[in-house]
């Protein structure tokens, strides 16, 4: 144990010495509603995430969490408000949506690798036919990041012979390989058997040091604790909270946090 | 005290599995003797073959009259299946009316069309893109020019007089090679959010859906020409392949979306989230999984195509079986009791050939394509 906390306290530091944020803001959200048919998911949610800015969004299932980030890739389209990442204001353009889409990488709870494809060609479809990279280009800047999440010897196998673990880190990969400005996770953790935890976490950690600009959504509150600038509390489709981490997880305002800390930090 | 608990002190390796009882006598137990009801109906299975067995044997083979056989053979009391008239008769079977001086030219578009189409059903064998340009593009092209003729001093042979096997195969293969994308994009259509393209397809599909295929032929053949300005003829073989075309498509696009409601959202959108367009997720994601699942549903439609070529006799085309049946009844220097008999038979052997390979390859067709889901 004293080994585990020992690296964490590592971590923490190095976490900390991530470039500093810039001023420039990634993401802007501006008074954005959103509805699924009747229900109200999203209420007047307003957020900027600046250049390099680390944040993890909390709260409980059902809170809007994955909406929210699905909408900034416009997975998920927004009824009103606006949402401008990068600069580029997220309307029904399609030559928009595929412009933000290029430069936000997307990690799913449940992987989402391409099954029929191997983990290299996995790595390399997009570079190849999005950004027109040649194959062999694309090849080494895939095993450089398969190097990076440490399974390159992985490389020719199918999706299905990886355990969870390892698939989730050829999709951090895999998205990296657009050499992404801003990275969204989708609950990255949660379907992984325990003992696969860290090695994804190990993976989320390395690019926050880089000073990735990162929204997690997670219950991995050890993680938010370590990397995150800022964690932002939501339940019922509202931003409630937000706060630096010290703060937010020692000095929550809001009862609904309390209550919410108080049941998974025992 | 006892030890109640068992904890293991050290870790056993793994030991290789027992021997599983082998030999003949163990596998008949096993697989026909395992249970009172399996030894009855093991018993009453050989009955069966030894009833229906050896007469068919006998037919097919054993008391036949073979290819260099006569009419009185044929016509003998104790004669099997008249397999001289097959032979004497082939040309007519595979060709139709076709003028036998000129049956060079579909025998030059039988061969061309094996040599392109074998190599493009092994997988070890290169230049793919090539080769399906070859057999997509230039041979129909190719294979229009030698059959109809009419130019580089080729006999000009009207469709009319085409027949027989050859019908057969053109009509299959050209609906085949059509229906298949024509129904992907109808099957596309259908899961649109763009609503006018998606009433469309629904709209062609449920139509042509709820006819029965005679009625289409009918339709192409007999209403068409109402339609059309007087004088205008349109080829009868050409009607033929759009009615077929349009049916199988019909069909595939539903067994097509069959397979792209079986890809989980997730797939979608990690090919969005990459910044890949409509298309390029099509064809690089969803497709290759999609049609990966629905292999038996569209070999299953390719098979039923390939059989419902012997409708186009509604329209006066003769097909192999037309042709065979045309011979039945009007061969008189080979009537016999079993010259008929024997000539369905062939008919129905060619046919299970046909159908029985589409069905092997695309088992292996299946095979070679699992990786995806491998565990």
């Amino acid at each position: 144990m004293t080994q585990t906390s020992q690296t964490t306290a590592d971590q923490v530091q190095s976490a900390k010495k991530a470039p500093a944020i810039g001023t420039r803001p990634a993401i802007e959200i501006i008074g954005m509603h959103k509805w699924y048919s009747d229900f109200h998911v999203l209420r007047d949610i307003n957020l900027t995430v600046q250049d390099g800015e680390r944040i993890v969004i909390a709260g409980p299932s059902g809170s809007g969490k994955s909406t929210l980030i699905r909408c900034v890739n416009r997975l998920e389209e927004h009824q009103e408000g606006q949402i401008i990442v990068n600069g580029v204001e997220l309307t029904a353009d399609l030559k928009r949506i595929d412009e933000v889409r290029r430069e936000v990488g997307m990690v799913f709870q449940h992987f989402n690798l391409f099954p029929h494809l191997t983990i290299l060609q996995n790595l390399t479809l997009a570079p190849i036919w999005v950004r027109g990279i040649p194959k062999v280009e694309a090849e080494a800047t895939a095993m450089h990041y398969l190097e990076r999440v440490k399974i390159p010897e992985q490389a020719n196998k199918f999706p299905g012979q990886l355990s969870g673990g390892q698939q989730q880190r050829v999709a951090i990969a895999r998205s990296l390989c657009m050499q992404p400005k801003i990275m969204l996770f989708d609950e990255p953790t949660s379907a992984l058997d325990p003992e696969m935890v860290k090695e994804v976490l190990d993976v989320m950690i390395s690019l926050a040091e880089e000073g990735m600009t990162m929204i997690c959504v997670t219950h991995e509150m050890g993680f938010a604790h370590q990397v995150a600038n800022r964690v932002i509390f939501m339940d019922q489709g509202q931003i409630i909270e937000q706060n630096e981490p010290e703060q937010f997880f020692f000095n929550p305002q809001h009862d609904r946090t309390k209550l919410f800390l108080s049941q998974i930090l025992r | 005290m006892t030890n109640i608990g068992f904890v293991r002190s050290e870790l056993i390796p793994a030991k290789p599995a027992p021997n599983r009882i082998s030999g003949p006598m163990a596998w008949v137990q096993k697989n026909l003797f395992a249970t009172p009801m399996d030894a009855v109906l093991t018993v009453f299975g050989m009955l069966f073959l030894l009833w229906i067995v050896p007469p068919l044997f006998n037919f097919v083979i054993g008391q036949a009259v073979g290819p260099s056989g006569t009419v009185e053979e044929c016509r003998a009391v104790d004669a099997g299946a008249c397999w001289a008239y097959i032979y004497n008769e082939m040309k007519f079977f595979i060709y139709g009316f076709f003028d036998i001086a000129e049956q060079w030219r579909p025998n030059i578009v039988f061969a061309l069309g094996a040599l392109l189409f074998v190599p493009l059903l092994i997988p070890k064998v290169p230049f793919k893109r090539v080769n399906a340009i070859l057999f997509l593009l230039v041979y129909p092209a190719v294979s229009y020019i030698l059959l109809a003729g009419g130019v580089f001093g080729l006999l000009e042979m009207p469709t009319q007089k085409w027949g027989g096997l050859l019908i057969t195969l053109i009509i299959s293969v050209v609906g085949i090679t059509l229906s298949f994308p024509l129904g992907i994009v109808l099957a596309l259509g259908r899961q649109s959010t763009l609503p006018v393209i998606k009433t469309l397809c629904v709209a062609f599909i449920e139509l042509i859906r709820a006819v029965p295929l005679i009625t289409i032929l009918f339709m192409a053949s007999i209403m068409l020409p109402l339609f059309m300005p007087q004088g205008t003829t349109m080829d009868k073989l050409l009607r033929a392949l759009v009615g077929v075309t349009l049916f199988t498509s019909a069909y595939m696009a539903e067994v097509v979306r069959g397979g792209l409601q079986a890809i989980p959202r997730g797939q979608y959108e990690a090919g969005a989230s990459l910044g890949l367009g409509y298309s390029q997720r099509m064809y690089f994601i969803i497709l290759p999984q999609a049609l990966k699942h629905v292999i038996p549903g569209i070999v299953n439609n390719f098979i039923s195509l390939f059989k419902d070529t012997s409708l186009v006799y509604i329209v006066g085309m003769k097909d192999l079986l037309e042709a065979v049946k045309t011979k039945n009844d009007s061969a008189l220097e080979w009537q016999s009791s079993n010259t008929a008999t024997t000539g369905y038979l062939f008919a129905a052997m060619v046919f299970w050939i046909f159908c029985f390979s589409m069905s092997r390859y695309s088992i292996f067709m299946e095979r070679r394509l699992n990786t995806g889901h491998k565990r």
